[in-house]
C-alpha cells in the first residue's frame, strides 16, 4: 500500500481556486478589449499589450530580486492589473507612461503591501490615479473612436464637456444638445471618446453578467453602487436639472460602470460581509457623484474607490454577517 | 420551493455509489473488539471478565453516569481479554474482546421479522428501556439517545424532529434503512412521540432520495401527526441546527439545545434501534454501514455487528484499492482519517470511505485574497478567515467575542477556499482553547 494520509476533515475541495477567479474576471473583461480594439483600432491593443506584459516583468523582476519570494505570476492577478490599468487610460497614451504606472500599479500597489491579498488599495487605481496626478495632459487627451476620425475630434469626454460647458454658464440641456455631445445609444455602445475599456457599457454589462453566473462576485458591491448613483443623482437632477445631469447620463459615462463592476469588485480591497458590501458600494456611488459635480475633477471613480478602499478595513470591523441564532440585544 | 435552511451552505458533488445497494450482512468477524466507549459522556463500565462466556445482545459494560450509555456484546462466544486497543485515531482504548463462538442470542431478544405496532410501554418505560439497550445518536454525534428523551424541567417538546438528511456526500446507510426498514422507522417515530408526548414528528430527508421520500410519504398517509418534510439538497443540513431552521423555520439560539425551540431531534437510524429496542427487546449491537469510495470494487450497505474490525467490511466491498491515499471513518465532510483498519466498527460509524492517492492531498496553501466565500458558505453566519487569523494569533477574547464557539465544524469553509486554506484545522484550534478558557473562567 502506499503512503496513507492523515489529515483533519474536510476531505474534500470545491476545486476553486485563485486561478480560476482570476481568469475569470478577465474573460469577464474580454468584450469590453475587444469592443476597444474595434473602436480605437491597434493603439488600444498595443497600450493593453504594453500595460499587461509590463505589469507581468515588473511582478516578476520584483518578487525574483528584490523580495526574493515565489514568483505569482500565473495566479493572474498582474494580468487583471495590466487590462485594469490598460482600461483606465486612453489608447493613444505614450507607451513610457503606460510602464511607469505598471511599475507604480504592481510595485507600490501590490507587491510593497505583500502582493496578492495583502494590499490596502486596488494596484491598478493607484497606478492610474499616479499617472492622472504626474501627467494630467497625456491622461485626459482622448482619441475619438477611429472610423469617427473625420470629426478629428479629440478633446474631452462627455463629463469633461458637461463640467467645462457647465462653468461656462451653460445648462445640462444645452450641453447635451450641441453638436459634439454623443447620444445615449453611442455612450452604451461606446461610440464616444474615453479611456480604452470604459466606454462602452454594453459590454462591461456582459461582464457583470459572466461574473454573477459564474459566481465570482455577488451583485452587492455594483448593484449597490449603480442605486445610489440612480437615487443620489436622480434627487440632484430633479431638485435643479438646469445644473444637474440626469442619473442615466452618470450610469453610461466616464468610468463609472468599469469600476463599478471589475475594480470596485476587487476581492481584496473590498468589505467581506454583505452588508458592508452594500455599504462600500452606497459609499462609492456618493463620492462619485460628489466629485463628479463639485470637485475639481469631471471623473471621480478612482478616487472614490480608492477613498472607499481604505475605509474598507473598519467596514469590516463593525459590519459583521448575520450570525445564526443570535438576537441583537436592543 | 423545497425548504432548506436559510445562511450559507454547499453542495458538493453527491457521489452516492452505494445508492440502490441493498443492505448485506457482513459475516461474523472472529474477534469481536468492542470499546467501552462509543458515546460522548463517562465510559462504561466492564461487567464481564476474562473467561466469561457471552450471547449476542449480553450486557457487558454498564452505563456509567447520567450521560453515559450501556454497551453489549455483538457476538457470542468467550471473552478473551480486556485491555486498550488502538482505536481509528491510532490512541489506546479499553475494550473488551470476544473470540467469537458460534452465533447464541439473548433469548429474550425477539428475531422474528413480525411488525409490532402497538405502543404497550408507558413514557417512563420507554425511556427505560431505551437506556437499557444502549442506543445512542447514530448520526455520528453518538449522544445518549434517552437523554434526549428528557427534556430539562421547565422545557417541553413539542415537535419530534428525525433526521433523515444524509447530507454528507457518498454515504447512503441511512437511505438503505428507510427503503428497507420503512414501516419499522414510521413506528419507531411512533415509540419516540408517545415517549416525549409531542402530538406531531417532522421526518427531513433531502430530495436526492425520491424513493425514500414516496416510501415515507405513503407510509405516513396512515399515521397522525407525521410529516415527511422534503428538503433541497445542500450540506450542512444534517446539522441539528440548520435541520430545525430548514424544517420548522426557527432559530436555536447560540448557545442553547434544540429544546429550546421546542425541538428534539432524532437521527433515522437512532430511531430504527428504539423501534427495535423496545418492541423487539433487541439492544443496539449492529448498525448499517455505507462502504464506499471511487476506486471500491463494490460498493454497499452492511449490516455490521458493532467490533467487528474496519478492514472486515473493506475486504468484502472487494479489499483495498491500490490507489488508496486516505481511509475515512464517515463522510467526506466531517468524517475521520483513519490510522487502522484493524480498529472496529463503532455505534457511530456511518461509513468507511475510501479516497484515492490524487484525491487525499490537499493543494499549497496561499495567501487569503478576502474574496469573501467562506463568509458566504457559512452555515453560522461566522467569518472562517478572521476566526483563522485570530486562531493564528491565538487571540482569545477576540476569537469569544466573534462567536467561535457557534462553529459546527461543517468545514463548508475549508470546502469553498479558493486559496486552498486550512480554515477549520486553525478555528478547530481556536476554539479548542477558546473554549478551555471559558470553562478555567467559569470554575
Amino acid at each position: 500500500m502506499n503512503n496513507i494520509f492523515i489529515s483533519p476533515s474536510p476531505h474534500v475541495h470545491s476545486g476553486d481556486s485563485i486561478q480560476k477567479n482570476m481568469y475569470g474576471v478577465v474573460i469577464a473583461m474580454l468584450p469590453a478589449m475587444i469592443l476597444a480594439g474595434i473602436y480605437f483600432g491597434l493603439g488600444a491593443i498595443i497600450v493593453a499589450t504594453v500595460s499587461v506584459v509590463s505589469c507581468l516583468l515588473f511582478e516578476y523582476l520584483i518578487q525574483k530580486f528584490i523580495l526574493k519570494v515565489k514568483t505569482t505570476l500565473t495566479d493572474g492577478s498582474a494580468l487583471i492589473t495590466g487590462l485594469l490599468l490598460a482600461f483606465n487610460v486612453p489608447s493613444d497614451i505614450p507607451l513610457w507612461i503606460i510602464v511607469i504606472g505598471a511599475l507604480v500599479a504592481i510595485g507600490m500597489g501590490k507587491l510593497s503591501f505583500g502582493g496578492l491579498g495583502n494590499n490596502v488599495f486596488n494596484p491598478a487605481l493607484v497606478g492610474r490615479v499616479f499617472l492622472l496626478i504626474s501627467f494630467p495632459v497625456q491622461m485626459t487627451s482622448w482619441p475619438k473612436p477611429a472610423h469617427l476620425s473625420a470629426d478629428a475630434y479629440t478633446g474631452a469626454t462627455p463629463l469633461a464637456m458637461l463640467k467645462e460647458g457647465i462653468a461656462n454658464g451653460e445648462s445640462v440641456a444645452s450641453i447635451m444638445q450641441s453638436n459634439n455631445f454623443p447620444s445615449y445609444k453611442d455612450m452604451f455602445m461606446g461610440n464616444i471618446g474615453g479611456s480604452l475599456g470604459e466606454v462602452a457599457a454594453i459590454a462591461i454589462l456582459l461582464g457583470l453578467a459572466y461574473m454573477l453566473i459564474k459566481k465570482i462576485i455577488t451583485w452587492h458591491i455594483p448593484v449597490s453602487i449603480l442605486g445610489t448613483v440612480a437615487i443620489f443623482g436622480g434627487i440632484l437632477h430633479l431638485s435643479d436639472p438646469i445644473h444637474y445631469a440626469d442619473p442615466l447620463f452618470h450610469m453610461v459615462s466616464g468610468g463609472l460602470l468599469a469600476g463599478a463592476v471589475f475594480m470596485a469588485t476587487d476581492y481584496v480591497t473590498s468589505p467581506m460581509s454583505k452588508k458592508g458590501m452594500i455599504i462600500y458600494g452606497i459609499g462609492i456611488g456618493l463620492l462619485t457623484i460628489i466629485i463628479r459635480v463639485w470637485g475639481a475633477y469631471p471623473e471621480g471613480m478612482s478616487f472614490a474607490i480608492l477613498i472607499m478602499n481604505a475605509f474598507t478595513p473598519l467596514i469590516n470591523t463593525y459590519c459583521k454577517p448575520k450570525r445564526f441564532g443570535v438576537i441583537k440585544n436592543k | 420551493m423545497l425548504k432548506t435552511f436559510s445562511i450559507g451552505g454547499i453542495h458538493p458533488p453527491e457521489n452516492k455509489l452505494s445508492k440502490g445497494k441493498s443492505i448485506e450482512v457482513l459475516p461474523l468477524p472472529e474477534k469481536a473488539i468492542i470499546p467501552i466507549s462509543q458515546h460522548i459522556g463517562a465510559p462504561a463500565t466492564v461487567i464481564v471478565k476474562k473467561g466469561d462466556t457471552v450471547k449476542v445482545g449480553q450486557l457487558i459494560a454498564k452505563a456509567s453516569g447520567f450521560i453515559s450509555a450501556n454497551i453489549h456484546s455483538s457476538v457470542s462466544g468467550t471473552v478473551e481479554k480486556i485491555d486498550n486497543i488502538v482505536d481509528a485515531s491510532g490512541y489506546p482504548k479499553p475494550a473488551v474482546i470476544i473470540k467469537v463462538e458460534g452465533d447464541e442470542w439473548e433469548e429474550s431478544i425477539d428475531r422474528s421479522e413480525i411488525l409490532i405496532s402497538n405502543v404497550e410501554l408507558s413514557k417512563e418505560e420507554i425511556i427505560a428501556k431505551v437506556a437499557e439497550a444502549g442506543i445512542v445518536g447514530l448520526g455520528g454525534a453518538t449522544f445518549p439517545a434517552n437523554v434526549k428523551l428528557m427534556p430539562p424541567s421547565g422545557t417541553k417538546a413539542e415537535v419530534l424532529i428525525i433526521n433523515a438528511v444524509e447530507c454528507e456526500p457518498y454515504l447512503t446507510s441511512d437511505h438503505s434503512i428507510m427503503i428497507e426498514k420503512g414501516e419499522e422507522i414510521i413506528n419507531g417515530v411512533h415509540i419516540v412521540m408517545k415517549a416525549l408526548e409531542v402530538q406531531s414528528a417532522i421526518i427531513g430527508i433531502e430530495n436526492n432520495k425520491p424513493d425514500a421520500i414516496k416510501y415515507l410519504s405513503e407510509l405516513a398517509k396512515k399515521c397522525i401527526g407525521i410529516e415527511i418534510c422534503p428538503l433541497k439538497v445542500q450540506y450542512p443540513q444534517g446539522g441539528e441546527k440548520q435541520l430545525i431552521k430548514a424544517t420548522i423555520n426557527k432559530e436555536v439560539p447560540s448557545g442553547a439545545l434544540p429544546i429550546a425551540v421546542g425541538a428534539v431531534v432524532q437521527n433515522v437510524g437512532s430511531i430504527l434501534a428504539i423501534y427495535e429496542a423496545v418492541q423487539k427487546n433487541k439492544p443496539l449491537f449492529e448498525r448499517v454501514v455505507t462502504i464506499t469510495g471511487k476506486s471500491v470494487t463494490n460498493p454497499g450497505n452492511y449490516l455490521c455487528r458493532i467490533g467487528t474490525p474496519i478492514k472486515n467490511i473493506i475486504e468484502a466491498a472487494g479489499g483495498i484499492p491500490s490507489d488508496t491515499g486516505k481511509i475515512i471513518g464517515g463522510g467526506p465532510m466531517m468524517g475521520k482519517a483513519l490510522t487502522n483498519i484493524d480498529s472496529p466498527l463503532t455505534k457511530g460509524s456511518s461509513g468507511i470511505l475510501i479516497m484515492d492517492d490524487k484525491e487525499s492531498q490537499r493543494d499549497t496553501q496561499r495567501d487569503c485574497i478576502r474574496c469573501a466565500k467562506c463568509v458566504n458558505v457559512c452555515p453560522m453566519g461566522l467569518e472562517p478567515f478572521l476566526l483563522m487569523t485570530l486562531a493564528e494569533n491565538n487571540n482569545i477574547e477576540r476569537m469569544e467575542t466573534e462567536d467561535i464557539m457557534d462553529c459546527i465544524e461543517c468545514g463548508s469553509c475549508s470546502y469553498t477556499c479558493p486559496a486552498n486554506r486550512a480554515l477549520l484545522d486553525y478555528i478547530r484550534l481556536g476554539k479548542g482553547r477558546t473554549g478551555h478558557m471559558i470553562r478555567t473562567r467559569k470554575q
